[in-house]
């Protein structure tokens, strides 16, 4: 398991787009966080409530990509027999992975959320700002994200349709449930959460474990 | 035929071929078609809650009809004369306390009405709270009168379906505002003194307002009823009124000859914000959306897999000018892309529709050449996104990433200005210079400038007229494919 982790930990270091994209969710998280707060501090001196910590919803796609490349990535090379080869125990590769992902989301998510939270309070100082409570189940929620990508494109085995697939599940759900206006348990059930990313933890917790128990099922099952 | 344009013919075939022969890019393209259809129905099935029917105007589209109305009945020939102050409003500042506000809209004046069925025909002359003295007449027309301070003299002097509305600043000079035929009046109508307050915008939402009026030296001519003037609130209930607000009601007092008139409401065309339960075109066609994720990985795909597999090698020896291959990718791709977008829109819009409908939801209603232009733009829509996918896919050479950075670059625009917090500027600014412009196909709903409302891309309202919006997309897809044909000559493959 050692080694796995050491090898995982190898292969996203060494290779320049988990840093590109990591960087990107931390910019674009901050970027639109101060965009929404200043364009509320414009509108009426503030009065207008902004969801606050709302540059999740747009850091958590760099992000997102990221955990569907952790293993779609190695589909489209190939990479993934010599993977294989070399750690015969295949959820034991997959597990080294949700750790990496783990260990290098979580530290550029609480950066990206709490660059969102200072640019939230340097912009719009009268409002209440993000609790504790709501960055660090920001952080988190990033990288259940992160995993859930992982999950996805374990099952899919291919990185465009992964990363299509778990976008859509987090932008496109929301939108199309609400406009089918059904029933309230399905405008809740998407992994992007009902209302922001912290009350519905909770459920993108379960999507991720999901993913990533029928894409280790599917790991283990299929020929690689 | 020239030798060249052979060629390119068997360019084109070679890419069909690539493309009917991969069984998962058919399959994704027909799930995109069926998806659009699938998210139609369930829409249409989806319901609504019945509530009471939305009022309609003469000429079909959805209005709102409710304020205060104080009449008497008037057969034949007549005029009305009242000298109308200023209306004073009202808005709601938390619960149960009203503090004066402004609301531009405010109307206080005189109409002649077919009768109080909401929707029936009218004509009115009016001063408003922030645009002076307005004629109006079948809900969607507006006419401005003379300019000048309150206190106002109107008369609306009724022949026939002709109605002339006049106003003066003294009483004695006057100035004609308009004269309008109003079809469907009836011999006996009713007429007199009039307050509307609609919805005020206040911040992203609206919110209702009351509004309060003196009619001095109020004078009838002609064949009016005998008898007092009566008060009534015209469409007490109805999806386009959201009532009073709390612990005021619609009301008339006399005191030596002033009438004191206190009401709320609109007689104005429905928008968005005041029928929040009407459905649109747009909402039937959300299933466009998980469409877009599809020919978008698609669209990706159909480049990057070439790499992936080699084959670019062997296609670029077959066809060494490589603009060309990439030219011929674009139109097979398109035209699949467009003919299966085609396809599920034109079958969702009817049966999405009648669904609706069947279900007891309002539908603005849509000509017939509108409801053609929102299928085929969705079409086109899909068919754009994927050649966009395409040229990014070309020039990152990596699926993950083409497919993030259009799924995000078209859909993530939308998702921000659905949300309603959004201040207007902000989501219009979006909705035209990000991709997500192409969204605008799908607009149906009319904005009114005599009616204060949200429009935002949010409500249905886009800041870019439909094809111009779909232009915004293509632009940035030719812009993607200039770039791509460039790196695809200077690359090695």
């Amino acid at each position: 398991m050692r080694a796995a982790l050491h090898a995982e930990w190898t292969k996203l270091r060494t290779v320049a787009a988990p840093r590109w994209l990591l960087l990107g969710a931390i910019a674009a998280t901050a970027a639109l966080g101060a965009g929404a707060a200043w364009a509320a501090a414009s509108v009426d001196g503030g009065a207008t409530t902004v969801p606050s910590l709302i540059g999740v919803r747009l850091g958590q796609a760099p992000v997102a990509v990221l955990g569907v490349l952790v293993i779609g990535g190695e589909y489209g090379t190939g990479m993934i027999r010599a993977t294989l080869a070399a750690t015969p125990r295949r959820t034991a590769v997959l597990a080294a992975k949700a750790v990496v992902l783990t260990g290098a989301v979580a530290p550029a998510g609480a950066v990206a959320v709490l660059g969102s939270a200072a640019a939230e309070r340097l912009i719009l100082p009268a409002a209440d700002g993000p609790t504790p409570r709501a960055i660090g189940g920001s952080v988190l929620y990033l990288v259940l994200i992160a995993l859930l990508g992982l999950g996805v494109a374990a099952i899919v085995r291919d990185a465009a349709s992964g990363a299509g697939a778990v976008l859509a599940l987090l932008y496109l759900l929301p939108v199309l449930t609400r406009a089918i206006g059904g029933p309230r348990w399905l405008q809740r059930i998407g992994p992007a959460g009902p209302d922001g990313p912290w009350t519905g933890l909770g459920v993108t917790a379960g999507w991720a474990a999901a993913a990533l128990l029928v894409g280790g099922l599917l790991l283990h099952v299929r020929d690689a | 035929m020239t030798r060249d344009r052979y060629g390119f013919l068997l360019l084109l075939h070679a890419e069909w071929t690539k493309f009917r022969t991969v069984r998962g890019w058919v399959t994704g393209t027909v799930a995109a078609a069926l998806l659009v259809v699938l998210f139609a129905v369930l829409a249409g099935i989806g319901g609504g809650d019945g509530g009471p029917d939305v009022p309609v105007g003469p000429d079909g589209g959805p209005v709102t009809d409710s304020f205060y109305l104080v009449h008497r009945p008037l057969t034949g020939d007549g005029s009305v004369t009242a000298a109308v102050s200023a209306p004073r409003s009202s808005l709601p500042r938390g619960l149960a306390d009203l503090r004066p506000g402004r609301v531009p809209w405010s109307k206080a004046g005189l109409i002649i009405k077919a009768g109080t069925r909401q929707g029936s025909p009218y004509a009115a002359i009016m001063l408003t709270g922030g645009h002076g003295v307005r004629m109006q007449d079948g809900y969607t027309r507006d006419t401005a009168g003379p300019a000048g301070a309150a206190p106002r003299w109107l008369r609306l002097d009724r022949s026939g379906e002709e109605v002339t509305g006049l106003a003066s600043a003294d009483g004695t000079h006057w100035t004609r505002v308009g004269t309008v035929r109003v079809r469907g009046l009836g011999t006996t109508v009713l007429g007199g003194p009039f307050v509307a307050s609609p919805p005020a915008v206040r911040g992203m939402g609206t919110s209702g307002s009351v509004s309060t009026a003196v009619f001095e030296d109020l004078h009838a001519e002609g064949g009016w009823a005998d008898g007092k003037w009566k008060g009534e609130q015209v469409g007490p209930r109805s999806p386009t009124f959201s009532g009073y607000p709390r612990n005021v009601a619609g009301s008339v007092a006399e005191e030596g000859g002033r009438l004191t008139v206190t009401g709320a409401g609109d007689i104005a065309p429905a928008v968005r914000a005041s029928l929040p339960t009407g459905g649109t075109l747009g909402e039937i066609l959300t299933g466009a959306f998980a469409a877009l994720v599809a020919v978008v990985v698609i669209g990706t795909q159909f480049i990057t897999s070439e790499y992936r597999g080699s084959l670019i090698h062997l296609t670029l020896a077959a066809a060494p000018r490589r603009g060309r291959v990439l030219a011929a990718k674009a139109i097979v791709l398109w035209t699949v892309t467009f003919a299966a977008g085609l396809v599920g829109a034109a079958v969702a819009v009817p049966v999405g529709g009648r669904l609706a409908r069947a279900s007891g939801v309002y539908v603005f209603p849509v000509a017939f050449a509108t409801e053609l232009r929102v299928v085929a733009g969705i079409a086109a829509l899909l068919a754009t996104a994927s050649v966009l996918a395409l040229a990014v896919g070309a020039v990152l050479r990596h699926g993950a990433g083409a497919v993030s950075a259009v799924v995000v670059g078209i859909v993530l625009p939308y998702v921000l200005v659905a949300i309603p917090f959004m201040p207007a500027g902000v989501s219009n600014w979006a909705a035209r210079v990000t991709p997500a412009a192409a969204f605008a196909v799908q607009q149906t709903l009319v904005p009114y400038d005599q009616v204060a409302s949200v429009y935002t891309p949010y409500e249905g309202y886009y800041p870019l007229p439909p094809w111009a919006g779909l232009g915004v997309l293509a632009g940035y897809a030719a812009a993607a494919l200039a770039v791509a044909a460039v790196l695809l000559h200077r690359r090695d493959a």
